[in-house]
């Protein structure tokens, strides 16, 4: 292996080296006030073209990635991000518009977020969507602020109270502090559902909400979901979706249908766009009739004969307010309406349809292949959990070291020890882009680490083998905090950053 | 069937094994009567062909006029090779560094972010990102109220010269934890900040004070002034930058005597399109005894059972994912794809094209004030600025500014629709994109539309 082969790209860095053809040409000194200026040069890295090509070319190839692996990543819904909603989406003539153009120089544009609003109230059966949100945590803020705007605007504030389900995402409850409400947890029954005794104690005058995800985190449809709301709505409270598994039902039944009175859907779920490494996301949210004037600005509205326009705080003078400094994730919008476009009524349907058909056949051939499921009587969703209770007693292998197996056999790992309510669980999601082969493959490897514990857990516990890296000492990293990288001898009046903890 | 692979050979064999009739029958626990009726607003699917061709007209549709609006969001030249690499599928369509091993090349990518973002700001730490510069500004306030436990007021000193969306940004998200916004007027005539606007809250308890340089009008603020007054009652400073001009200014780690406690900031000018909005990403950095205080992501350099060094998600019992109600934050995602840009950008523009960079922009932008001046349209303050002005179109500049748009000019942001004082005023901005010839064309627009 090349010794240089780990190195930063400030390794790489050589003092006058730069892309010139990237920089314009050089102007004459400016007349920034002496005490305003900068006295040193800041550090970035002096590079050629082609340095900075390889440099990122390679670290790429250190990726595990949809494009190069199957990635069955529960809750995260990693399915194939077709490449033309990328390149539309990238189109010079959305990429120039500047966010504060005129509404004469963006009707391509928002003639475009328009029908994005419509055809996503109509799979989610809602009376109004905002593409404001710029991530399914937004989106989850922007929901539970409209309930909390509501139960105000009726002097109704006595409502200190959002009921979680003990199986939801970390979201959920991070979400309802931020709201300035009180989180009420509820636990779910053996069969997956909400305990409907828990809940029917747990609601009442304090009750503001109840945040559910629908299939639930567990991987099952919440059956008596009607029954569920019924109980919240009688006690004044309001129904808040979280939209994570909706791909799961996308044609075959709406949030709205079902009495939710708020939803947040993850395009970058649901409607493909890229999870990027981690965002950019995009959290559009939906409403019933009652939470309609405190939908966040700006969206679009029809304008008469004009066409479109944003709506702002004249229109909706209740509104929540604005949650980015322009319209959210506008490019991430543009690539889930090619998608939706690409895909058309039919293929919404086709979506859950195949999702859910992917999601229980794998969920036999592992069962059949020695594997315990958290819910064997339940119906998979689109998504399945495995627990590794038995293997993890008998044979001291845990659902961390399957994960870290996986990856020697070229397969991301399921998500890992969530929900926290199954012990030593993974959350298997293939989606509906994988073909049968690649779901036999996997099934394969499962099998193979299976059988692997049962003769040498050694192997096992050490792996990954086959990566750049083996398994990290995280808590060592945690504790000698290195976030910043600091050049070999760097003295203060350098460039480089400070590395006391004051001044 | 677009993008899914099975043939009708697979869909029985699957079935078989599963044990169902068809696909219909792995819905059987969703009640019947909550089914779906059949969608109305999706039309029929388009092939790539015809969906291609449908959004080259909308793009179109949008005209390509030469753009003088900055306002929080910059048209800047992205190298050819920044955005290639960026939506290479290895960086495109992975998802958050859960597994590390299967994932240095995006866990090296965003060290080496913190490293530049820190080093850009004059500070010891950053994270991976948040949504963009007004969220990123609303997750600083409510960290500045978690570092200063001593103040009991929660009462924090906005500028009114602080882009007007970001405050209304702040409001909305953190409208609902009791926080106090205080309003600091600018002075009229210089259009910045003054360290006596602060005179009235001497003696008050002051939780966290709001910086922005330049400000929203472009105006470079007094920052030591400012943070030194700050620093005598020892109250978190929040600094709000443009990381484009600040290859050129004092970095907010050193403002005052000892810098601030946080920097955050739009990152859309590093290496993001102008893309209608978004998506951008917001910056923060921070001290190093801060850290423990930040939201998001952060990433720190580790060494695995070979002792080999690589990286890792670190600090993560500050999440939502792990503390759930007790989370710093919500926030779970980051903006990775732009902040993978933005690697890409700064280390493709290194120090030198940085400064160039900046250097064209305030060189075009007081170009473009010298001109206009020429014909009588004047900068509405006296303060110094970076590369962002407040002019004064007078009365009209509303149809002005519509018909300069009609004749394929973008002259600025109308400043009257957040402050009726400055009705009349275009905020314009000439980034290094633009020519001589650019210049000019706005030049004779403006005195045409005055004309028409």
């Amino acid at each position: 292996m090349n010794t240089t082969e780990n190195h930063l790209i400030f390794e790489r860095s050589r003092a006058g080296r730069s892309a010139v053809a990237q920089a314009p040409r050089a102007h004459a000194t400016t007349a920034i006030p002496a005490n305003l200026q900068r006295k040193s040069a800041p550090g970035l890295p002096a590079a050629s073209e082609l340095d900075v090509v390889r440099h990122y070319t390679r670290l790429s190839q250190k990726n595990f990635s949809i494009d190069t692996e199957f990635y069955p990543l529960g809750s995260c819904t990693m399915k194939y991000n077709p490449r033309a909603c990328n390149s539309l989406a990238m189109l010079p003539g959305f990429l120039n518009r500047h966010p504060h153009a005129p509404a004469s120089h963006s009707q391509g544009f928002l003639h475009t977020m328009f029908e994005l609003q419509e055809m996503l109230k109509d799979v989610t059966g809602m009376k109004a969507v905002s593409l404001a949100p710029m991530a399914g945590a937004q989106g989850e803020y922007t929901g539970v602020a409209m309930i909390r705007a509501y139960h105000d605007a009726r002097g109704d504030s006595e409502r200190r109270e959002i009921i979680v389900p003990d199986a939801a995402h970390g979201t959920n409850p991070a979400t309802a502090i931020m709201c300035g409400y009180e989180v009420r947890e509820i636990p779910t029954d053996a069969s997956g559902d909400v305990n409907l005794e828990a809940l029917k104690e747990a609601v009442g005058p304090q009750t503001a909400g109840i945040m559910l995800t629908n299939p639930s985190t567990v991987g099952v449809f919440e059956r008596r979901i009607s029954e569920i709301a019924k109980i919240v709505h009688d006690a004044g409270g309001l129904l808040y979706y979280d939209g994570a598994n909706l791909n799961a039902i996308l044609g075959k039944v709406r949030p709205g249908d079902m009495g939710f009175d708020v939803i947040h859907m993850n395009l970058h779920k649901t409607f493909s766009t890229p999870h990027g490494g981690g965002g950019p996301g995009s959290g559009a949210v939906g409403v019933g009739e009652r939470l309609l004037p405190y939908l966040p600005v700006p969206h679009v509205v029809e304008n008469g004969e004009d066409g479109y326009r944003f709506a702002t705080e004249t229109d909706y003078p209740e509104t929540i307010g604005r949650l980015s400094a322009f319209a959210g994730n506008a490019g991430v919008l543009l690539r889930a309406y090619v998608y939706m476009r690409m895909l058309g009524r039919e293929g919404m349907q086709r979506v859950s349809e195949f999702a859910t058909l992917n999601a229980n056949y794998l969920a036999r051939e592992l069962e059949s292949a020695g594997f315990d499921l958290a819910y064997p009587e339940r119906r998979a969703t689109h998504e399945f959990i495995v627990t590794l209770k038995k293997q993890a007693k008998e044979l001291g292998l845990t659902a961390g070291d399957v994960a870290k197996r996986l990856l020697d056999h070229g397969y991301h790992a399921p998500t890992t020890y969530f929900p926290l309510l199954v012990p030593e669980c993974l959350l298997v999601e293939p989606t509906e882009t994988e073909s049968k082969e690649t779901l036999d493959g996997f099934v394969e490897a499962m099998a193979a680490i299976l059988e692997e514990a049962g003769r040498d857990i050694d192997t096992i516990k050490a792996s990954p083998h086959n990566l750049p890296n083996r398994r990290f000492n995280e808590v060592a990293a945690a504790k000698a905090l290195d976030v910043v990288y600091l050049e070999p001898g760097a003295q203060d009046g350098e460039p480089a950053p400070r590395t006391g903890t004051s001044g | 069937m677009p993008f899914i692979p099975h043939t009708e050979e697979d869909i029985r064999a699957m079935l078989d094994r599963i044990g169902a009739d068809s696909i219909e029958d792995l819905f059987d626990e969703i009640p019947k009567e909550l089914r779906a009726p059949a969608l109305e607003k999706v039309p029929e699917g388009l092939n790539e062909m015809a969906i291609s061709r449908l959004m080259q007209e909308r793009a179109a549709r949008d005209g390509m006029a030469s753009n003088f609006i900055g306002a929080g969001a910059y048209e800047h030249h992205i190298p050819a090779a920044v955005w290639q690499i960026a939506t290479r599928g290895e960086f495109y369509s992975a998802y958050t560094p859960y597994q590390a091993e299967a994932s240095q090349g995006t866990l090296q990518l965003i060290y080496e972010y913190q490293t530049m973002i820190s080093r850009l700001t004059g500070m010891e730490a950053s994270n991976a990102s948040l949504y963009d510069g007004a969220s990123a500004l609303a997750e600083a306030v409510l960290m500045a109220v978690r570092v200063n436990r001593r103040s009991k007021s929660k009462k924090v000193l906005v500028p009114g010269a602080l882009h007007p969306d970001y405050r209304r940004v702040i409001h909305t998200l953190i409208g609902n934890q009791g926080i106090e916004l205080v309003e600091i007027p600018f002075d009229e005539t210089s259009g910045q900040t003054p360290v006596e606007a602060l005179a009235p809250f001497a003696d008050d308890d002051v939780t966290a004070m709001i910086i922005s340089q330049p400000n929203f009008f472009g105006i470079l603020e007094d920052v030591d002034a400012l943070t030194g007054w700050a620093e005598q009652r020892e109250i978190p400073v929040i600094a709000v930058v443009n990381p484009v001009s600040l290859a050129l200014l004092k970095p907010p780690g050193e403002w005052g005597s000892n810098g601030v406690d946080i920097v955050v900031g739009e990152g859309q000018p590093l290496g993001a399109p102008l893309s209608s909005g978004g998506p951008y990403f917001g910056f923060m950095t921070t001290r190093k005894k801060h850290i423990r205080q930040m939201p998001g992501r952060i990433v720190g350099r580790a060494e695995d059972a070979d002792g080999k060094p690589g990286y890792v998600l670190t600090l993560q019992a500050r999440e939502q994912h792990i503390r759930r109600s007790k989370a710093t934050s919500n926030i779970c995602t980051n903006q990775g794809l732009v902040v993978t840009a933005a690697t890409i950008h700064m280390s493709m523009l290194g120090d030198e094209g940085l400064t160039r960079v900046a250097e064209a922009c305030y060189a075009n932008t007081h170009a473009l004030v010298e001109k206009l001046a020429a014909k009588g349209i004047k900068p509405r303050f006296t303060g110094e600025y970076f590369h962002e002005v407040a002019l004064d179109f007078g009365g009209d500049a509303a149809s002005r500014v519509q018909a300069m748009a009609d004749a394929g000019v973008l002259a600025g942001y109308q400043l009257g629709r957040d402050y009726a004082q400055l009705d009349g005023c275009v905020l314009a901005c000439a980034t290094e994109t633009k020519t001589d010839a650019d210049l000019e064309q706005y030049v004779t627009t403006c005195e045409q539309a005055k004309a028409a």
